[in-house]
C-alpha cells in the first residue's frame, strides 16, 4: 500500500508528493499496529514482523574485487542477527542493489533504497568516490548509511556511521611504531594518485617531520592502474630510505610488490609499512612476494581472541575453508550489529534517534575487540602492525591503546 | 669512487628498467598492432583477451601444483602455448561471430567490441570471482641477476625480454618471409584485388584475428610475472597498447617497435627525475604533440592511394 501511494506520487509536482507521502504514512500508521506506530515515526519499512534494511556495494565492475568480502560479511551478520531473533522482534529482510562500480549509479540506488524502499538503514560503499556520491541523497532523505572502508577523514555526517579507521587513526600509531622499534629516521612516501593515498601522505609528512623529527626522502604518486614500478625501485635505492611508506591501490599494488622483489628489496634489507593491504590484496600479490613487510590496520584475519575465533569460523563455514578476511570485512561485519546495537538502545529506528543513540555505544563483541561509538560517527578502535607472512596472513607485532577518532586533525591539514 | 660506482649501478638498473618498459610495451602491443595496424579493425577487448591468458598461466599453475608437482619448474612454458592456442581460438570464435559482420563499419566495430569486453570481465568474475589471484611463480623467475654487489637485474625482466625477441621475431618472419603474410599484407592493401586472384579473404581475415589474440594471450602470461591477474586486470593495459600502435603508425610493424621504444625510454627516464604521475603527463603531452605534427604516426606503410 505505502509503496504503490509513493510509487505513483512520483509524476506528481513537489507539493502533491509531499502530500502524498503524508498520506501513505498515515495510512501505514492505521493499518500498522501501534507497536511498530512507536517504534518507526517516520514511515520507514518496518512492521510488526520485518524490518527492510538496503546493502548497496558494487558486485560488478573494477571494485567488484574489494567490496565482495564487505557484501559477504553485511550477510553474515544479518543471517546471525536474524537467527538469534532479529532486531526489536523483528527480522532483517535486506534489499541489495549493486553500485556497478560507478558512482552516478550508486547515487540512483540510494535514492531507490531511500525513497521507493523506505529501508531503515543501509550498509554500503567502499571507496571515498562512492560516499560522496551518496553523501547528499543520505542528508536530504535523512538515512542512514555505515560505510565499512578505511578512509581520508575530513567528513563528518550525522547521517553516516563510519565503521571503518580515519586517517589519523591509521597512520600515526603506525609511523610511531616504526619509529620507535625500527629506529627509522628516513621515510619514502609513495601512493597510487587520488585523493585517500594524497591526504594520508601529507597527514604522514606533518607527523614524520613535526612530531617524530624524521626526514621525508621522497613523496610520489603513480597513476591508478599503472603496473611499471622499475624507475621507482631504482630511486628507492638511490635515496636508501629506513623505510617505505606506501598507499598503493588495485592491480599496481600487485605490480608493485612483484617489482620490488623482483629488484632484490626484501624484508631482509628493507622495512616497508604499508596502509592499503589486507588479507584480501594478498591474495593477488602472493604473500611470498611479500614476506616480512608490515601493514597497518585496524584488524587483522590472525587476531587472536574468542570473537574472533567465532567470526572467522562462522564466515569460513558459509564461504569456504579458502575465503580470507581483510580489515574493511571485519568493519562491514560491525555495521549490522552497531546498528542493531544502537536500535535497540533508542527502542526505535527513527534515523535520528539511532543515530543519537550511536555516541558512546559500546560493543563488546566484534571480533577486532572492544569499540565504542563517538559523537563524530567513528569508532575508538585499536591499531595493529601486521607482518605479512608467506602463507597470506598477518602476524600481529604491536598493538596500540583505543585511538580516539579525529576527523578533522589539527595541525595535520 | 663508492659514490661512482653506485652511481653507475644505478644507470645500469635504470637503463634495464627502459628496456625492461619497452619489451613490456611491445608485447602487449604487438597482437593489436597485428588487428588493428593489419585489419583496421579497433579491438576494445585487446585487454580481456591479455586476461584470458593470465587467468590460463593461474589455472596450469594451480592444476600443475596439485597434480604433477615435480613438474613445478617448467609449468611456465606450457602455460604460454596453452594461453596462445585458447586465447587464439576465442579470437578465431569472436571473429566469426561478431567481427566478420562489421567489416564496412569500424565505428560499430569499436562499439561491438567494448561490448565484448565487457562480457568478458564479467565472465571472468562469474567464472573465477572478483578477487585477484596469483599463480605461484616456480623459482628460477623470482629475485634478480646480480652481476655486481650493487647491480639487481630482475629475472622475470629477463625472462620478458627474451619472450618478446622471440615473438617479434616470429611475427616478422611470418609476416614478411611466408606465404600466409603475403596473402595477409595483400588483403591489407587491396581486397577487392586480393580476392580476384584468388586469395580466400574472409579465411586470411579470420586467421589474421585469431593470431592477434593469440600473441595477446602470449602477453598475458608473461604479465603473471609483473602484474595483476584479476577481471579487469586487462584494462590496465589497453590505453598504453592503443597509445603504442597509434603512436608507431598503425599499418606498420617497425612503426610498432619505434614507438614502443620511444615511449618506454621517455617514460622511465621522466620517472626517475620526476614523480610517477607527472612522468605520465609528460609522456602523453609528448605523444600528442608528435600527433598533431604527424597525424599518421612515426612510420606508415607505402601504399599507392
Amino acid at each position: 500500500m505505502d509503496s504503490k501511494l509513493t510509487g505513483s506520487s512520483r509524476r506528481l509536482p513537489r507539493r502533491l508528493a509531499q502530500g502524498a507521502a503524508a498520506l501513505s504514512m498515515l495510512a501505514m500508521s492505521i493499518f500498522a499496529s501501534s507497536a511498530s506506530a512507536e517504534v518507526n515515526t517516520t514511515g520507514l519499512a518496518v512492521t510488526d514482523t520485518e524490518v527492510v534494511v538496503g546493502q548497496l556495494h558494487s558486485a560488478t565492475g573494477t571494485m567488484a574485487i574489494s567490496e565482495t568480502g564487505s557484501i559477504q560479511a553485511e550477510r553474515l551478520a544479518i543471517e546471525q542477527i536474524n537467527a538469534a531473533g532479529g532486531i526489536l522482534g523483528r527480522q532483517i529482510k535486506v534489499v541489495q542493489e549493486d553500485g556497478a562500480s560507478d558512482w552516478p549509479t550508486f547515487a540512483e540506488k540510494a535514492k531507490k533504497l531511500l525513497e521507493r524502499d523506505k529501508v531503515a538503514a543501509v550498509f554500503g560503499c567502499w571507496t571515498s568516490a562512492s560516499r560522496k556520491a551518496v553523501l547528499p541523497i543520505f542528508e536530504r532523505e535523512n538515512g542512514l548509511l555505515y560505510y565499512p572502508t578505511f578512509y581520508e577523514g575530513l567528513e563528518q555526517s550525522k547521517n553516516v556511521v563510519y565503521t571503518g579507521q580515519e586517517a589519523t587513526q591509521q597512520i600515526l600509531a603506525g609511523l610511531d611504531w616504526v619509529a620507535k622499534e625500527k629506529g627509522a629516521k628516513t621515510f619514502y612516501l609513495l601512493g597510487s594518485d587520488y585523493i585517500w593515498p594524497r591526504t594520508s601522505m601529507k597527514i604522514a609528512r606533518k607527523h614524520i617531520e613535526n612530531v617524530l623529527g624524521g626526514k621525508v626522502v621522497g613523496e610520489e604518486y603513480y597513476p591508478l592502474g599503472n603496473t611499471q614500478f622499475g624507475s621507482l625501485t631504482n630511486k628507492i635505492k638511490l635515496k636508501k630510505p629506513d623505510v617505505i611508506f606506501a598507499a598503493v591501490v588495485g592491480g599496481s599494488n600487485v605490480a608493485f610488490y612483484k617489482q620490488l622483489k623482483a629488484a632484490g628489496i626484501t624484508a631482509d634489507k628493507q622495512t616497508l609499512l604499508t596502509l592499503s593491504v589486507t588479507e584480501d590484496e594478498l591474495l593477488g600479490i602472493g604473500g611470498e612476494n611479500m614476506a616480512g613487510f608490515y601493514a597497518s590496520m585496524k584488524y587483522f584475519q590472525s587476531l587472536d581472541n574468542p570473537n574472533n575465533a567465532e567470526f572467522v569460523k562462522a564466515f569460513k563455514a558459509k564461504y569456504g575453508q579458502d575465503a580470507v578476511i581483510g580489515d574493511v570485512t571485519q568493519a562491514a561485519y560491525l555495521g549490522p550489529w552497531l546498528w542493531k546495537a544502537a536500535v535497540e538502545k533508542a527502542g526505535s529506528f527513527d534515523v535520528d534517534k539511532v543515530v543519537a543513540a550511536s555516541a558512546g555505544l559500546e560493543l563488546n563483541t566484534a571480533p577486532e575487540g572492544y569499540v565504542k561509538g563517538h559523537e563524530n560517527q567513528h569508532l575508538w578502535s585499536k591499531t595493529r602492525i601486521g607482518q605479512v607472512q608467506a602463507d597470506g596472513q598477518f602476524q600481529v607485532v604491536f598493538e596500540s591503546d583505543l585511538i580516539e577518532p579525529n576527523p578533522f586533525p589539527k595541525g595535520y591539514q | 669512487m663508492e659514490w661512482l660506482s653506485e652511481f653507475g649501478a644505478i644507470a645500469a638498473m635504470q637503463g634495464f628498467n627502459g628496456l625492461s618498459v619497452f619489451c613490456v610495451l611491445l608485447l602487449m602491443a604487438l597482437g593489436l598492432a597485428i588487428i588493428f595496424g593489419q585489419m583496421g579493425v579497433i579491438n576494445m577487448a585487446h585487454g580481456e583477451f591479455l586476461t584470458v591468458g593470465a587467468y590460463t598461466t593461474y589455472l596450469v599453475s594451480v592444476l600443475t601444483l596439485k597434480y604433477v608437482p615435480e613438474l613445478q619448474p617448467y609449468y611456465f612454458f606450457v602455460a604460454i602455448v596453452l594461453s596462445f592456442a585458447i586465447a587464439g581460438a576465442l579470437g578465431w570464435l569472436a571473429e566469426w561471430a561478431l567481427i566478420s559482420k562489421l567489416y564496412h563499419r569500424p565505428l560499430d566495430t569499436l562499439l561491438a567490441t567494448w561490448g565484448l569486453s565487457l562480457v568478458m570481465q564479467q565472465a571472468f568474475r562469474s567464472i573465477f570471482g572478483a578477487r585477484e589471484v596469483s599463480a605461484t611463480l616456480p623459482d628460477w623467475l623470482m629475485g634478480s641477476w646480480m652481476p655486481t654487489d650493487t647491480i639487481d637485474i630482475p629475472l622475470n625482466g629477463l625472462f620478458v625480454m627474451a619472450l618478446t625477441l622471440l615473438l617479434t621475431t616470429t611475427i616478422f618472419v611470418l609476416m614478411y618471409r611466408s606465404r600466409w603474410g603475403l596473402q595477409v599484407r595483400a588483403t591489407v592493401q587491396n581486397r577487392v584485388m586480393a580476392r580476384s586472384v584468388g586469395i580466400n579473404t574472409k579465411k586470411v581475415d579470420r586467421m589474421t584475428f585469431a593470431l592477434g589474440c593469440g600473441v595477446a594471450g602470449v602477453a598475458g602470461a608473461a604479465f603473471t610475472t609483473i602484474g595483476s591477474t584479476g577481471p579487469t586486470s586487462g584494462s590496465l593495459y589497453i590505453v598504453d597498447t592503443f597509445l603504442v600502435v597509434v603512436f608507431g603508425g598503425a599499418a606498420s610493424l617497425f612503426g610498432t617497435i619505434a614507438s614502443a621504444f620511444s615511449i618506454a625510454q621517455t617514460q622511465s627516464m621522466a620517472e626517475f627525475f620526476i614523480s610517477g604521475s607527472m612522468a605520465k603527463v609528460l609522456t602523453l603531452s609528448a605523444v600528442i604533440l608528435i600527433l598533431m605534427l604527424r597525424p599518421q604516426g612515426l612510420f606508415t606503410a607505402k601504399v599507392r592511394k
